[in-house]
């Protein structure tokens, strides 16, 4: 579960967001919504531990690992690891021989889950931005995380492939009770996978149950 | 040509530091340091002639120089793009700083032409074996820090998500890419030595795709070079740099050449 209480940010002067108080339960399939810059990546940075809060208080409990897909990556037409050897990057450092051996066969079962497995060896640098998405949940899913959060992975797919690596996503969430914290600027997404949104508005978080998330929404700033 | 022992202190050295420099030069790459590496050469240089200057060696000089501005320049900012600005600004000045001392001093001006250019001959054994140590402490740390260097190297925004200490892990390896520059400068010539330190890597970048098999191929044509310029300086007498550098630039396109190949086939 994670509970926020009167959580606050500021960078210097400028406050971010202000008083935020929610809880998300162990299992949860949801999204963070809001306009540009309202402070949907600062929020889980916050819960990743990579940015300090202002005030207030955040809670993890029980201590879980969390697996974070960030916003923005730099992979280029020229970047020259596999497939494979891109998500083995987050493999934890080890000497012993069958330590090694599981370790492979966990790469081997993240590739197979996420759809990667035919094109395992190819570069990613060549991968289509789909294929790419996936890579880069499959390197978040490595360590076995309990929460997963998605900054904008599928803001540069097109429908069917946005599909496909949400129905991965929610197979995940279900099949795994792995608790999803999803930011998105899509409108239909959140209506289809997420069963509850938190929504950044006048810099603070309102809980609003999916069914009343609306269109404009997502326009607002945006 | 083993039969004289300049040669095998020369053979020796050249190992270790075509070993240091095929593996720091795959991280150089990935991380995109070619031009700070290229930078710190020539701070390097300011480093040997300041070095000359007060009476320390050569080695002890740059090492220091070097050290001193890498770390500098990790601690200034980890932004790529704002770092290079402001190690351009310094560069110049350090090569004129290397010219001054050198000037100054009173040794002769075939020193200047070994730092600079580099040379096989005039290594003593006692500079081989702190080139051994030096050598074997850079790779000591990168099988240490091996994962998570590989991991904020090949993929610096993954690694910061995942909770890595990527500002240590940033100057960790500028300190061993300082040692790397000072100690290839001492046969390669600190003009050329990051030729070493970017061209294998880059290259092995174009044939392979997992970093162990990169490190391999980045080693291994650097060795091939430094062991072939060895070799025909040995025989020609023509500098050994010559040799090198025209080595790694004929793999590196090669290696482009191989690459556009494969993309289309
Ligand atoms: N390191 C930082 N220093 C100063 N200000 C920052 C920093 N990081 C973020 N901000 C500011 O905090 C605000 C929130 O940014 P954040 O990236 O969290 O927005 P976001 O909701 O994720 O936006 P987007 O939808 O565009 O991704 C912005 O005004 C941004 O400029
Ligand atoms: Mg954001």
């Amino acid at each position: 579960m994670i509970e926020a209480k009167n959580l606050t940010k500021q960078f210097g002067s400028q406050v971010v967001f202000q008083n935020l108080n929610f809880k998300i339960q162990t299992g949860e399939f949801l999204s963070l919504i809001g306009p540009n810059g309202s402070g949907k990546t600062t929020l889980v940075k916050i819960m990743m531990g990579l940015e300090k809060k202002s005030h207030g208080e955040l809670i993890i409990e029980p201590a879980q690992t969390i697996g974070y897909v960030p916003q923005f990556r730099n992979i280029d037409l020229d970047y020259p690891l596999s497939v494979e050897e891109f998500v083995r990057l987050n493999l934890k450092f080890t000497l012993s021989p069958t330590k090694r051996q599981d370790d492979n066969e966990l790469i081997k079962e993240i590739l197979e889950k996420t759809g990667l497995t035919k094109i395992k060896d190819r570069p990613l640098g060549l991968s289509s931005g789909g294929e790419k998405q996936k890579a880069y949940l499959a390197q978040a899913l490595l360590n076995n995380p309990k929460i997963l959060i998605l900054d904008e992975s599928t803001a540069s797919l097109d429908v069917e492939v946005k599909m496909q690596l949400m129905d991965l996503v929610q197979e995940l969430n279900q099949k795994y009770k792995l608790t999803v914290i999803f930011i998105t600027h899509d409108y239909e997404l959140t209506k289809k996978y997420t069963k509850r949104a938190l929504f950044f508005k006048d810099k603070t978080l309102i809980e609003v149950p999916v069914k009343d998330v609306s269109e404009d929404m997502f326009e607002m700033g945006g | 040509m083993f039969g004289y022992e300049f040669m095998r202190q020369a053979f020796v050295a050249s190992t270790f530091i075509a070993i240091t420099a095929g593996l720091v030069g795959v991280f150089v790459v990935s991380r995109n340091m070619s031009f700070l590496s290229h930078t710190l050469s020539e701070i390097g240089f300011a480093g040997a002639s300041f070095g000359i200057l007060v009476g320390i060696s050569p080695l002890a000089g740059m090492i220091l120089f070097t050290l001193i501005s890498s770390i500098a320049v990790g601690s200034l900012s980890s932004e790529s793009s704002r770092r290079e600005a402001s190690i351009s600004a310094i560069s110049s000045l350090f090569i004129g700083l290397g010219i001054l001392f050198l000037s100054l001093s009173s040794e002769s001006s075939s020193y200047a032409t070994n730092i600079l250019f580099g040379s096989i001959v005039g290594i003593s054994g006692h500079e081989v074996k702190q080139l051994l140590i030096l050598a074997l402490f850079v790779i000591f740390i990168f099988i240490i820090f091996y994962k998570p260097l590989s991991f904020d190297s090949f993929d610096h925004l993954g690694a910061q998500a995942a909770g890595l200490k990527t500002r240590f892990l940033s100057i960790a390896f500028l300190v061993t890419l300082a040692l790397s520059v000072s100690i290839g400068a001492q046969i390669v010539g600190s003009l050329l030595v990051f030729v070493l330190l970017t061209l294998p890597g880059a290259t092995a970048k174009y044939l392979v795709h997992t970093v162990p098999k990169m490190i391999m191929v980045s080693v291994g044509l650097s060795l091939a070079g430094v062991w072939l310029g060895l070799y025909l300086a040995f025989i020609t007498n023509w500098p050994v740099t010559f040799f090198i550098s025209t080595f790694e630039v004929i793999a590196y396109f090669c290696g482009l050449t191989y690459k556009n190949w494969k993309l289309n086939h």
